[in-house]
């Protein structure tokens, strides 16, 4: 017996499928099967679900969210969307309109002859075997109900593939803007970046919204890093304050490998990242930096799980929350080293910052080690800004307000400053001050 | 320009300035000695604004106002300027950003052109080069990871940029070595001008005599005790604080 909810997907499943003619016989299609079945077997978790204890996503189980994929795509022009661009950083752009990508929109640096920065969907249709290959495959569904939907429902997305020796010179757009129209949509985009061996490719990924309804985003991105290559994946994350955002990043890096993710939470009711990292070959570095800034009634949840499955390799993570108002802040970092992987080098960093008497932050490290020539390191803080160093800033001059701006960015900052991007460190800081200043964003 | 009147003040319940008095003119330089705890630090603390003393009883006028109405950022604004004995580190916030914002606050509060990034770079090489400071100290978070001397040196390189009117100085002395020590009293000694005035906090003569104090105050106990001038302190340095504490010997 299955919930009115789940049937509900359910037909949105089998209309989906209805749509397809011919597709519908494909392997990645048998996996979209596979995943609607585990869906409904799995549900929407509890907040009795460990991983979940936190995060009651009730609000989005009941709002009656129609996929993005049974309509068609809304007109935007260019000029409502450019705002969201990082202008000095020219290079590849995708655009995706409520999930659905939108060619207009977008844009391809001709130079990256070799890479293929395209739609998941136009890959889809042309057979691509990496995407046989990878698609659906890297991010496991069989125990997270928002990892099953969002696979049961994947079309379109990013499909960004860097064969060997290959090198992006300039760093890859990818935006995902929510127009916020007619009824409550839920859009499932799904990116998938394969990269080659010693190839080397960085891709800002940035959820924009038009509007500030509700609206439900359910993105996975699935990440294959090839033996010696250096990928860099930023996310920035500013949803309406009134929608719903749940995305999985599930990466596999191979030997000697460099992934580096910086996931910045600027706002959205409930934000929930799952990103799981696999270093399947030795001498990976692994690194997950993020920065959440809650305020009103937001949650913000960060779940990371590292897998050392090989010796000798290293990951290090920073998280770090600013939460002002009523807001709650999670983080949850999981490093399993097994049973061979010797000499293992984990560091685990969680750092909150809270604005108010009413914000909340739930951390928890989770270290479960089985080799015993490892180095794993752990720490976590909750505090308030400091009232010395606020003094010491008016006692110059500087206004009670202003100080403690410039204390909070200071505190956002050693995250911010990790991405190697400047547009992007310089867009976010102004962001940044923007939400600080008038506790939310005005659909930047 | 600074009256204070019979201040009393107290933190967590306990009563640490018991009546202290002292006027101060522009161009004078007073010098503020006494034992360890005597509450030296807490009369620097509350002239600049620090809301953890609770200030029961007195009164302090600064340039014909209230002092202890105003916020410390206005108290900065309006020159009152304190050089911490423990001067605060702040990671991530570099000592150019600070110093600028610090000075367009107090710029624009006096009506005056907020300067560009070229402008304040300008000055800020003026002010390097007169205390001789390392100009990479500049680029690195504020006070993080300075030595003590270079903290110390950082303080009274903010008060060259920010040219207070009232300076008080809390212990600028301890931790320099004897170069320093000079550079920093020379620092001192140019900024010095007939509108200004400066309260030097310290445990040691070797300071005034770099430093050439108009007055010198003794305070024990949370109130003056002796009031003199320059060899006061030569006094004190030789018979130490028990010469002073014994109200036999010494008509305050
Ligand atoms: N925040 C506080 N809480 C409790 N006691 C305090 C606090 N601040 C100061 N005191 C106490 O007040 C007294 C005076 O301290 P203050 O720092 O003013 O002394 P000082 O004369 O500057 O000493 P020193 O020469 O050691 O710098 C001391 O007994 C000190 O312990
Ligand atoms: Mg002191």
């Amino acid at each position: 017996m299955i919930s009115e909810t789940l049937e509900r997907y359910k037909s949105y499943f089998d209309a989906f499928e209805k749509s397809m003619n011919g597709e519908s016989a494909s392997a990645v299609h048998a996996r979209r099967r596979e995943a609607m079945k585990m869906f409904l077997e799995l549900g929407f978790p509890s907040t009795k679900h460990e991983e979940w204890r936190f995060t009651n996503v009730t609000p989005i189980s009941q709002t009656q969210f129609q996929p993005s994929t049974l309509s068609s795509i809304a007109d935007v022009a260019l000029s409502q969307i450019e705002r969201f661009f990082l202008k000095e950083a020219d290079g590849s752009r995708l655009v995706f309109i409520d999930g659905l990508f939108a060619p207009d929109l977008s844009s391809v640096d001709k130079k990256a002859q070799r890479i293929t920065i395209d739609s998941l969907a136009n890959a889809l249709k042309g057979n691509v075997s990496a995407v046989e290959t990878h698609l659906g495959t890297t991010a496991a569904f069989d125990e997270n109900g928002f990892v099953a939907l969002s696979t049961a429902f994947m079309y379109d997305g990013a499909f960004i593939h860097v064969p060997d020796n290959e090198s992006v010179a300039n760093p890859i757009q990818l935006l995902f803007i929510a127009t916020g129209d007619s009824q409550p949509r839920v859009a499932s985009p799904r990116n998938l970046v394969v990269v080659g061996k010693n190839a080397q490719v960085s891709i800002v990924e940035g959820y924009y919204h038009l509007r500030d309804q509700s609206y439900f985003t359910n993105s996975v991105s699935e990440i294959v890093v090839g033996s010696d290559s250096i990928v860099e994946f930023d996310r920035v994350i500013n949803e309406s304050d009134s929608a719903y955002h749940v995305s999985g990043i599930h990466i596999a890096q191979k030997a000697s490998s460099v992934f580096t993710s910086n996931a910045i939470s600027l706002s959205g009711l409930i934000i929930r990242n799952n990103v799981t990292a696999v270093l399947g070959g030795e001498h990976a570095e692994c690194t997950l930096n993020g920065l959440s800034l809650g305020t009103g009634a937001e949650l913000i949840d960060n779940h990371t799980a590292i897998d050392h499955a090989s010796a000798n390799c290293d990951s290090h993570e920073l998280y770090k929350a600013i939460l002002d108002g009523k807001s709650r802040g999670v983080f949850n970092g999981k490093i399993f080293v097994r049973k061979d992987a010797q000499k293992t080098d984990a560091k685990q960093t969680n750092k909150t910052l809270l604005l108010s008497d009413e914000a909340i932050m739930d951390t928890k490290p989770q270290l479960e080690i089985f080799a015993d020539d490892v180095k794993c390191t752990h720490g976590a803080t909750v505090g308030q800004l400091d009232d010395e160093q606020i003094f010491y800033l008016r006692a110059r001059g500087i206004s009670l307000d202003d100080a403690r701006d410039l204390l909070t960015r200071a505190f956002a900052l050693s995250v911010i400053s990790k991405i190697r991007i400047e547009p992007l460190r310089k867009k976010l800081d102004t962001m940044l001050q923007e939400k600080l200043r008038h506790g939310r964003l005005e659909n930047a | 320009m600074l009256e204070i009147r019979n201040l009393h003040t107290s933190v967590q319940g306990k009563e640490i300035l018991k009546g202290v008095n002292l006027k101060v003119n522009a161009g004078e330089v007073h010098a503020i000695m006494g034992p360890n705890g005597s509450g030296k630090s807490t009369l620097a603390q509350v002239l600049a604004g620090r809301e953890t003393y609770v200030v029961t009883k007195g009164q302090v006028i600064y340039k014909g106002n209230d002092l202890l109405e105003m916020d410390p950022e206005e108290r900065a604004r309006e020159g009152v300027f304190l050089a911490f004995q423990y001067p605060v580190e702040i990671p991530g916030v570099t000592n150019t950003y600070f110093l600028k914002a610090a000075l367009n606050a107090i710029r624009k509060h006096r009506g005056l052109e907020e300067l560009d990034a070229v402008e304040f770079i300008a000055l800020m090489k003026k002010k390097t080069e007169i205390l001789h400071i390392d100009n990479s100290l500049l680029s690195r978070p504020v006070n993080e990871g300075f030595s003590g001397g270079e903290k110390k040196k950082n303080e009274i390189f903010q008060m060259a940029v920010l040219e207070p009117q009232l300076s008080i100085l809390d212990e600028t002395d301890s931790g320099l070595d004897i170069d320093a020590l000079r550079i920093v009293a020379d620092g001192v000694n140019k900024l010095k001008t007939k509108e200004n005035a400066t309260i030097v906090v310290t445990h040691y003569q070797r300071l005034l005599n770099y430093i050439v104090p108009d007055f010198v105050h003794i305070l024990v106990d949370g109130r003056f005790v002796h009031s003199g001038g320059k060899e006061l302190a030569l006094e004190l340095e030789e018979k130490g604080y028990d010469w002073v504490k014994d109200p036999d010997t010494v008509s305050a």
